[in-house]
Order: C-alpha cells, then sequence, then structure tokens
C-alpha cells in the first residue's frame, strides 16, 4: 500500500482521517443531511453527546471518489475513529444497539483497556439521549 | 435495467458459497438478511466487504443502496 502520494484530494482526505479521532464522511451536513444514512448516522453521535468532524461529500465527486479509494469501502457514510473505519450506517447502528460504538468512541468505558491511554480529552460525560435518533 | 430483489438474492447466493440470502427492496434501496458459515470469524467490516465484492461498481450506482445484515451461522 506504499502509493506515492501526488494527489491532493487524497491526501487531504487521508489527514483529515488522520487528525481527527472521530470523522464522519456524509451526504450534507449534520446540520442538513441529504441522505437518509447519513442522517442516522449523525442522529446516534449526537444522541452520545459525541463531538465529531463532518465532511460533505456532495460538492465534489472526487471526495467520494478518493474517500472509496482510501477506504475501500464503496458506500457513504463513513465512520472513522482513531483513523480506522468503524463502517457504515448499518454497523454503527447495529454497534450502537450493541454499545460497542460506546466502547470504541470511549463513552461510558466501564471497562477501560489497559493498554490504551486516554488520548482525547474528553468532555464530561452526558446522559444518553435516544429520543432524537430518528 | 432495475434491479429486483431476487437479482440481489441469486448473485449474493452464487457469489458467496454456502451463503443464504433474503432481500426486499424497492429497485432502489434494499435490504439483505444473509447468512452463511463464510461469514464466521470476520469483522463486521470484513463482512460486508464479502458482500459489496459481489456487486462491484454497482454498489451505489445501480444498486442505489443496499443495507445489509449479516448472521454468521456455526459451522456444523
Amino acid at each position: 500500500m506504499s502509493e506515492s502520494a501526488t494527489n491532493p484530494m487524497r491526501e487531504a482526505i487521508q489527514s483529515a482521517i488522520s487528525e481527527n479521532p472521530v470523522i464522519l464522511f456524509m451526504k450534507g451536513t449534520p446540520e442538513a443531511p441529504a441522505c437518509g444514512f447519513s442522517a442516522r448516522t449523525v442522529a446516534m453521535l449526537e444522541s452520545l453527546d459525541q463531538p465529531f468532524a463532518a465532511v460533505n461529500i456532495l460538492p465534489d465527486p472526487a471526495i467520494r471518489q478518493e474517500l472509496s479509494a482510501i477506504s475501500n469501502w464503496p458506500t457513504i457514510p463513513q465512520l472513522f475513529v482513531d483513523g480506522e473505519l468503524v463502517g457504515g450506517c448499518d454497523i454503527v447502528t447495529e454497534m450502537y444497539q450493541s454499545g460497542e460504538l460506546q466502547e470504541v468512541l470511549g463513552i461510558e468505558a466501564s471497562a477501560p483497556s489497559a493498554e490504551e491511554p486516554v488520548a482525547v480529552s474528553a468532555s464530561e460525560p452526558a446522559p444518553l439521549q435516544i429520543d432524537n435518533l430518528l | 435495467m432495475p434491479v429486483s430483489p431476487e437479482e440481489l438474492k441469486q448473485r449474493i447466493e452464487a457469489g458467496i458459497p454456502g451463503t443464504s440470502a433474503e432481500v426486499s427492496g424497492d429497485g432502489a434501496h434494499f435490504e439483505a438478511l444473509v447468512a452463511g458459515p463464510a461469514f464466521n470469524g470476520l469483522s463486521r467490516i470484513a463482512q460486508h466487504k464479502l458482500i459489496y465484492d459481489v456487486f462491484g461498481a454497482e454498489i451505489g450506482d445501480r444498486i442505489h443502496a443496499l443495507s445489509i445484515k449479516i448472521t454468521a451461522l456455526e459451522a456444523r
């Protein structure tokens, strides 16, 4: 996977992924999602009071093209945590319901992993709200 | 050519041996319930990729949206 990067769009996406602990590539914006799957994913993150960076892929088709080339994932939205693709709406939904998403995000981790120090200064824990899920 | 749930079902089952699929949808948005031993032990990402790989570039294009739910079957 060593590909000499002479592609500004790909580089920009890659640095966005590595610089933001939680980043969502979506259709539209968190305030005005342009697709039901993106809307649902935003709602789940917001219900956890999870701050996240968001990138609207709609303005330039090259964003989606380069993103999918990087992640090897064809659909939008795509949620990345700590530089790793967590999944799209289906996977995020399953993980949200099972509590794994909260674990990955370090929210209400009842058993914090010993080897992973908290890298991001978490804001104060917020109560769970699921009434604005849809 | 429009996409039918039946086409998606057959292609998933043919593309991933030992898999059974139930697909519903309206021609643009589809939902697939898929089960099979091929998914055992894989991460969710890897499981979904198996399905996406069956359709390649058709995902997001000809197949506008495909929602996937996987059940891994125990090997007998």
